[in-house]
């Protein structure tokens, strides 16, 4: 019987390969991650909600197929955490906001189907920025989450709850959602993997809309093959989602095993020049030409290539998805579901003043901001010069990227300007906005993107490293991320969670 | 409160009226425009929901293929430009009865575009309406207020919400303002409406039935001076769901309007109601503050490509326009206008030409269907469709006379009995017994009994005073059940008075 902290710090890979060979049941290692939970949640606090008893049926159920003989897919009785934006039948989601606490779904995502079709054990809902916005999980309505690497820092946002389970050993993988950074820049500031797909290559039917043209749900796990092993379970055409793609997608895992062991012979990556220049920690730039080192010791062209308009990007997204956010949010009225306030006894009691209190009530203040600032954008006389232009200007981006993408195989930039910082440091909420910057473009043209962990800065923080493909090229991007993480595995002598004191794992039982 | 009205016809000197009709269609599709939720009229409160027509947190619309066939198929019978790429677009506004707080709707880039449909008038000339726009866009739930008068929210206690009807398809087809109707402008709009109800009841794409909410128009009125000057201010009458009650709005808010324009007032832009108990219509919300609905694209649903060849194949499966059917099968019954008109009026067209189709002759089904059966219709206040009587039936009662079975008589009685319920006509003729009495030495000798019984007839009828026959007619007709032949009766008495 193995260590519940042995079992733990495996990898999702490693996790699926002991399952099949009989050396460990889903039941040891559900058992240990919830050991593993109670040790680190105090400190931590990465979840929202537990579902320990479903985990275990699970995992038993999984465990009883697996003894009669029955073949059963990679992942399963393989645990894993999802963001509490996902919404998960019988469990209650509240995309940690006040209005939606102590809704229970009644239907499950179709990401949350495909895993459960998979046999993959849910062991509860992880924290992010209310309703997904945000850069730091400080939004959260509830409470914050802590960096594994420095709990007095941001584990990043909005998926600071699943980028922290993971880096912190409380489950292999979990899902996130990426509107404009929400899965990478965290997975970057917690030294784990962070995948945004390709628009349109995972169903977003069951994930809770902020904005919907960008929306995408991803895995976040602490390799990349582990990564790649969770998007081939939720990837693929899905009939509730008219903006889901048709074609048949080719293996992830497949791609990132063949990674592993090859080079990179005449691959050609662009280096996206404004995301490398002002505004960006030289630490972080320092950290970022080690990987562009090892992608040229691979036998990679490395060049410079520059966008007219990538930083514009900031400015079209904090048009275009606050202008979403303010529709898709509407239906949060105290009518159906979630929080009612009925408006105090002197003012009248109608439906539409207890909207209004009801609202008033269940947003926090960054949400009620989008809120605004989408309203008026959208607004009568206001669209043009907002909300058409913004649009305006994504066309010509993606057209940018249509064009880069004919130079190049990959771009690669920072994932974040910075590493994690202090909690409570950053009050303004552009300086909040700018964290996304680098990640915001691949939302706005639907491409898809990495960030794998590209070091260490001298306060000990990790730092991320993005890759970018063209659309529905999620293959090579997983192909290329495994070489580069290959290598810096190899230049380290291991990967960089390592590096992670855990006392939350000393304390764990030995079975 | 009564408004100060003007004389329809004084106002119509002075003023030149505009009107223009927002009217919604609802689609009978299987299923809700974007999601696999069944709807029928009448069903238990919120029993037909899913997570998408509730709008639950997460859930997506998709779209309803046939919705948009359907929908199709009537903006090409309404000859509307079909947009080979049209795009689905969010209304945004809060109201309990809208599962998200928006409408899917179409803004910018409608299916169908511009259009127009030929209306007949009484007169027998023909009437253009310029059609702007058919767009899709889906239904919201209904509100029912409750503790207050007449169901209106003002004053009630409480309100519920029924969302089984959202999300149910609609086609929201709008007029371009509609100038030069003058004095038949109740007439043109009603007529209008009409035909759109006969129209999507050939194509099938809707159950046509105002009194359940299968159709409903928002009405537009304005005046001004002259036919040269600009538009008027305009009311908006909403959620009309009559034949009558569209033209009475016109006809109201022209007189209301015309009143306040003599007295130097000026119209305000709102939206009002019309009341049936009044036959008023009433003032609602003024638009002050012009409703801001802050459109844009919906970035869950991507744009319908409908391509040209696609239009022309779903044009071939068109049935034949309803007007056309019209001239087409006057013509071949040979009905004079009066009679075409009495049978329309009538809702009859359909069941006399199934009628006719049966085998039986134009006019004896417009006879029937016009007669006997329209009669116990308005007896028991429903419409001569809801009858327990078939086509066939009265076609079978046609054959049997034709083949001599029945005559008028025996018919009318077989017709009465199936309305009763009694069965088919060979049921009910079976039953009772009904025959025409082919034995003529029973008819003589019913004709003999009469004749001795009435001694100052007989004298009558020798001396070539014809016009008591009829008693001694009808003394047979009784002795014989009414199954004697008439024709048989008459020749007999005349053969045994010159004898």
């Amino acid at each position: 019987m193995a260590k519940a902290s042995e079992l733990v710090t495996l990898t999702a890979a490693q996790m699926a390969d002991k399952l099949k060979k009989g050396d460990i049941s889903s039941r040891e290692l559900v058992e240990a991650e919830l050991q593993t939970i109670d040790s680190a949640e105090p400190t931590l606090q990465a979840f929202l909600a537990r579902s320990s008893e479903e985990a275990l049926a699970v995992a038993d159920d999984i465990d009883t197929r697996r003894a009669k003989g029955e073949e059963l897919p990679s992942l399963a009785g393989v645990p894993v955490a999802v963001k509490d934006m996902i919404v998960t039948k019988g469990i209650e989601t509240t995309a940690a906001s006040k209005i939606l606490e102590g809704w229970i779904p009644p239907y499950d995502a179709t990401v949350v189907t495909r895993m459960k079709n998979t046999g993959m054990p849910i062991l509860g809902k992880t924290n992010l920025d209310e309703f997904a916005q945000g850069s730091s999980t400080e939004n959260s309505a509830f409470h914050n989450t802590y960096n594994p690497w420095d709990i007095t820092r941001v584990p990043g946002g909005s998926g600071g709850g699943s980028a922290t389970s993971v880096a912190s050993f409380e489950t292999p993988l979990a899902l996130g959602t990426d509107t404009g950074g929400s899965i990478r820049q965290p997975a970057a500031f917690t030294g784990t993997v962070g995948v945004k797909p390709t628009y349109g290559r995972v169903s977003r039917y069951g994930a809770i809309a902020m904005a919907s043209s960008m929306d995408q749900i991803g895995p976040c796990a602490r390799t990349v093959e582990d990564a790649a092993m969770l998007y081939d379970v939720i990837a693929g055409y899905d009939d509730h989602d008219s903006t889901s793609i048709r074609e048949i997608l080719p293996s992830m895992t497949a791609a990132a095993l063949q990674g592993k062991n090859q080079d990179l012979k005449g691959l050609r990556v662009g280096i996206i020049k404004e995301a490398t220049g002002d505004g960006f920690e030289e630490e972080v730039k320092n950290n970022f030409s080690e990987g562009i080192k090892l992608l040229q010791n691979m036998g990679a062209n490395v060049e410079e290539v520059s966008f007219r308009h990538f930083l514009h990007g900031i400015q079209v997204y904090y048009v275009v998805m606050p202008a979403e956010v303010s529709s898709n949010l509407a239906r949060y009225d105290g009518m159906r579901y979630g929080l009612r306030v009925m408006p105090p006894a002197d003012v009248p009691q109608t439906a539409a003043n207890m909207m209004a209190y009801t609202r008033e009530a269940g947003f926090g203040a960054e949400v009620k901001r989008r809120i605004i600032l989408g309203t008026y954008a959208l607004s009568a006389g206001k669209y043009e010069e907002w909300y058409g232009k913004a649009q305006r200007v994504r066309t010509v981006m993606i057209q940018d990227f249509n064009k880069a993408f004919k130079d190049f195989d990959v771009l690669v930039c920072p994932t974040a300007p910075t590493s994690a910082f202090k909690i409570g440091e950053v009050e303004d909420p552009a300086t909040m906005y700018r964290n996304d910057i680098a990640t915001i473009p691949a939302n706005l043209a639907g491409l898809p993107a990495i960030s794998i962990p590209s070091g260490l800065d001298h306060n000990n923080l990790p730092v991320g490293f993005q890759i970018l493909a063209a659309q529905k090229n999620d293959e090579l991007m997983f192909r290329v991320a495994s070489a580069l993480e290959t290598a810096f595995n190899k230049k380290w002598g291991a990967p960089l969670w390592a590096q992670l004191k855990t006392p939350w794992l000393d304390s764990l039982s030995e079975e | 409160m009564s408004e100060k009205l003007m004389k329809f016809s004084e106002a119509i000197k002075r003023f030149d009226p505009v009107f223009g009709l927002e009217v919604h269609v609802e689609l009978n599709t299987n299923t809700k425009l974007f999601c696999p939720a069944h709807y029928e009229f009448g069903g238990d409160p919120n029993t037909e929901l899913t997570p998408v027509s509730l709008g639950l947190p997460g859930s997506l619309p998709v779209v309803n293929k046939q919705a948009v066939i359907n929908a199709v198929r009537l903006g090409l019978a309404l000859h509307c430009h079909v947009n080979e790429w049209s795009q689905f677009a969010r209304k945004n506004y809060f109201y309990p009865d809208m599962p998200r707080d928006y409408q899917i709707s179409q803004f910018d880039k409608p299916t169908n575009g511009e259009g127009y449909l030929d209306v007949e008038l009484e007169d027998g000339t023909t009437f253009r309406v310029p059609i702007e726009r058919a767009h899709i866009e889906d239904d919201a739930g209904k509100n029912t207020h409750i503790g207050g008068a007449d169901g209106r929210i003002e004053g009630a206690d409480h309100s519920l919400v029924d969302y089984n009807r959202a999300g149910v398809p609609l086609i929201e087809i709008v007029t371009k303002p509609v100038i030069g109707a003058g004095e038949h402008i109740a007439e043109i709009a009603g007529a209008y409406v009409k035909e759109i109800r006969d129209i999507a009841r050939a194509l099938n794409v809707s159950n046509g039935r105002l009194e359940q909410g299968n159709m409903r128009a928002d009405v537009n009125v304005s005046l001004r001076e002259s036919p040269d000057a600009p538009l008027g201010t305009r009311s908006e009458t909403k959620n009309v769901n009559s034949f009558r009650g569209i033209e009475k709005t016109i006809i109201y808010e022209i007189r209301r309007q015309a009143a306040i324009l003599a007295d130097g007032g000026e119209v305000l832009q709102e939206t009002r109601h019309w009341d049936e108990a009044t036959q008023t219509t009433a003032g609602g919300r003024v638009k002050s503050d012009a409703n801001d609905y802050r459109y844009f694209p919906d970035p869950d649903l991507i744009m319908l490509h409908i391509p040209p060849e696609q239009v022309e194949e779903i044009r071939a499966t068109l049935p034949e326009m309803p007007s056309h059917r019209k001239h087409r099968l006057q013509e071949e019954w040979g009905f004079s206008d009066l009679e075409m008109r009495d049978v329309l009026n009538a809702n009859a067209l359909d069941l006399i030409d199934s009628t006719v189709q049966a085998g039986a002759s134009a006019a004896g089904s417009r006879k029937w269907w016009l007669g006997e059966i329209m009669r116990e219709a308005n007896e028991r206040e429903v419409s001569i469709e809801d009858l327990p009587i078939t086509p066939e039936n009265v076609a079978e009662v046609e054959k049997m006379i034709a083949d001599g079975k029945l005559n008028n008589k025996l018919a009318k009685q077989t017709i009465s009995a199936i309305l009763q319920g009694e069965g088919t006509p060979s049921e009910v003729v079976e039953k009772h017994g009904w025959k025409i009495m082919n034995d003529d030495s029973a008819i003589e000798k019913a004709v003999d009994e009469a004749l001795a019984a009435n001694p100052d007839v007989l004298d009558a009828l020798k001396s070539g005073n014809m016009k008591p026959m009829g008693v001694i007619i009808g003394a047979v007709m009784r002795a014989t059940h009414g199954q004697a032949d008439a024709k048989t009766v008459s020749s007999l008495i005349m053969k045994k008075v010159r004898s």
